[in-house]
């Protein structure tokens, strides 16, 4: 890793507490650091408990640090308001999530438009743009399907596709396989190699699988709220 | 961009839960469709009157004595049932005479076409051999016959010399022409019939035949003993009544080159004011078919109000039918919301989406009450005899109304879906 890149994410010293004021205040992140480059496809591990949700919220825009400041590539997270997280929520973080979240009662072609029909993007782009994507993920041919006519696999490859839609800077990976059996977790994951591979993603993987975190470039550890250990350079990348 | 697909995706959300969509709706559909009906009933109501006053004369200025006292109120109304004129019994220094009715065309005799005068003396049978028939007797002056619009068949109507001799002349219609003479018009003139009013028999002399306008309002009799009106000379209807000289009301027929028919009766109740000056207990009103219509619209329409109002409590109810099972869709759907909010759904697009399904809900449910509200009211409408009209000003109002009603309760629900927090909303099982 060259250290004059500039960081996509920069997390300096984040602290997140919940309950504030409160006699039963709680701090979950106790002042993490943590810089990622452009390109990079970094897993984050820990047990449950270890704070590793409450980061990813706070990687996701989804929540503000309690203290500590961090940079999603140029933008100032802790000081934006919620109108502002959205908008970086759209066009800079594609999430994917264990439960794959998606919509119920539109297709897989409707799910993979919703983030650019967010972004205001005109309705024949949108189309083109989802089907292109569905197209990666080998779902083209079930894109008039709905959530529920979909196995796990299939539902996992649509929201990838989904966090795509709008080219985001980071494709945000929670527990992506978890709900998955060995197979089509392998499938999934192949995919997040080949977007890292092919189109140069920033990927950030949050899992409790020391396995899969193996295959990535980078493992962070997390435990009790502090990064207990890192390792670099991946073995299959 | 974001409002059609807003709409489509509510309409999707309706489609996906059928049964909830449509007994929420139901509320809606009801209380819209209970005003529409009302609505519907009284347009059509009002407008079948409009068009029998129309029939009877627009250009008829109606004059008669009323107690003082009542102005205000008759000249905000325009027109009073049952305690002014005639049932309220005014002695003969009341009423308007021939004199003045006289003097009133001597002034004004560009603008007066005539001044018809009538009396109703009673009802009871016209009579010829075995046969009657039943008339309503009136009598009445010469200028009646300009103030109505009557076809004369054969021979000819009242005429002046008839009320001058108070003669025992009358014109019948053809139903009496056909019971009595088997519908030979021609044939009944000259004849002689015996009228039976009050258990007295008079003979009068037939000199005419109209012919007889079924009034689709008011009539409900079977042919055989259809009542109609026969009409003898007013003088002569006096004398069977024994009532004093003079009338408490008359019709002025105002002239076809007339500007305008408010403004003359005015002139002519100022006519009259001086006859009156002296009078502490009657003055003299003059009221045109136009304000004759307004007012009977007017109360019809403010009874229709009322009712509809009352109706429009199972709107609210309605209403609070949409809240409760917005409030439960967001409850559900809160996973829903959350994946929406971390695509990058601002606050107020997930607001709009609720209150467009809130409205939807409200508008298909606001149209299929409009629907069936207008065939409701239609066919009572039909039941009762009048022509249905569509209240075009009334289902405009019910449409906004409830759209209205979709914004007012489905944005409490709505405001909740925007405020609720990304993560705990992802979280939530």
């Amino acid at each position: 890793m060259k250290e004059n890149q500039n960081y996509i994410i920069n997390l300096q010293n984040i602290r997140k507490s919940f309950f504030c004021g409160r006699p039963n205040e709680l701090e979950i992140l106790h002042g993490i650091s943590l810089k990622i480059v452009s390109g990079e496809f970094v897993s984050i591990v820990g047990e449950s408990g270890s704070g590793k949700s409450t980061l990813m919220n706070i990687i996701g825009a989804l929540d503000r640090p309690t203290a500590g400041d961090y940079y999603l590539e140029d933008r100032d997270i802790r000081n934006a308001g919620d109108e502002e997280l959205s908008e970086i929520r759209n066009q800079k973080i594609g999430f994917v999530f264990q439960t794959y979240n998606l919509v119920a009662r539109t297709s897989a072609l409707a799910n993979v438009e919703l983030p650019m029909l967010y972004a205001g993007v005109p309705k024949k782009k949108r189309t083109a743009r989802a089907k292109e994507l569905l197209d990666m993920v080998d779902m083209v041919d079930r894109m008039g399907h709905r959530p529920d006519e979909l196995s796990g696999g299939q539902k996992q490859r649509t929201a990838i596709a989904r966090a795509m839609a709008n080219n985001p800077s980071i494709i945000l990976a929670d527990e992506p396989t978890g709900a998955l059996d060995s197979k089509t977790g392998r499938h999934i994951m192949d995919i997040f190699h080949r977007l890292h591979r092919e189109q140069g993603k920033t990927i950030v993987l949050i899992t409790h699988s020391g396995e899969l975190a193996e295959e990535t470039e980078r493992m962070i550890t997390l435990k009790d709220g502090e990064i207990a250990g890192e390792r670099k350079g991946g073995a299959l990348c | 961009m974001l409002m059609l697909e807003n709409i489509k995706l509510a309409f999707g959300a309706l489609r996906s839960n059928k049964m909830r969509s449509l007994l929420t709706m139901l509320g809606i559909i009801i209380g819209i469709g209970s005003v529409i009906a009302i609505m519907t009933v009284s347009s059509s109501l009002t407008a079948s009157i409009s068009d029998s006053f129309q029939e009877m004369g627009a250009n008829n200025i109606t004059v008669g004595i009323r107690q003082t006292g009542e102005e205000e109120e008759v000249r905000s109304n325009g027109m009073r049932f049952g305690t002014s004129g005639r049932e309220v019994s005014a002695g003969e220094e009341d009423l308007i005479t021939d004199e003045m009715i006289g003097k009133l065309q001597a002034s004004y005799p560009e603008e007066i076409e005539a001044a018809a005068v009538s009396e109703t003396v009673g009802n009871g049978t016209a009579q010829s051999g075995n046969v009657s028939s039943n008339i309503s007797l009136m009598g009445v002056n010469e200028d009646y016959f300009a103030s109505t619009q009557i076809t004369l068949l054969a021979g000819r109507t009242v005429k002046q010399a008839d009320l001058e001799g108070s003669r025992r002349v009358i014109m019948v219609s053809d139903k009496v022409a056909a019971a009595l003479f088997d519908g030979d018009n021609k044939a009944a003139l000259g004849q002689a019939a015996n009228i039976n009013i009050n258990n007295i028999a008079y003979k009068y002399y037939i000199v005419g035949v109209y012919k007889y306008e079924e009034n689709s309002n008011f009539s409900s009799s079977s042919e055989k003993d259809i009542t109609t009106t026969a009409y003898i000379p007013l003088t002569a209807g006096k004398e069977m009544l024994h009532s004093e000289e003079g009338c408490s009301q008359f019709t002025v027929v105002t002239a076809a080159g007339i500007n305008s028919v408010s403004d003359f009766a005015e002139q002519v109740e100022a006519f009259f004011a001086p006859y009156y000056a002296a009078n502490e207990d009657y003055e003299v009103a003059a009221v045109t078919m136009e304000s004759m219509t307004e007012s009977m619209n007017e109360m019809i329409q403010t009874a229709a109000a009322a009712i509809a109002l009352i109706a429009g409590i199972s709107l609210l109810v309605g209403g609070i039918g949409v809240m409760n099972i917005m409030l439960v869709s967001i409850t559900e759907r809160t996973r829903e919301i959350g994946t929406r909010k971390a695509l990058g759904a601002k606050n107020s697009s997930i607001r709009l989406q609720f209150i467009m399904e809130s409205v939807v809900l409200c508008m298909v449910g606001g149209c299929l009450g409009i629907l069936a509200g207008f065939l409701l009211g239609a066919a009572a409408a039909y039941i009762l005899g009048y022509s249905a009209t569509a209240p075009a000003g009334a289902i405009l109002l019910a449409a906004g109304f409830s759209m209205a009603v979709g914004v007012f309760f489905g944005y409490y629900p709505a405001n909740k879906a925007a405020k609720l927090d990304p993560i705990e909303a992802l979280r939530y099982e």
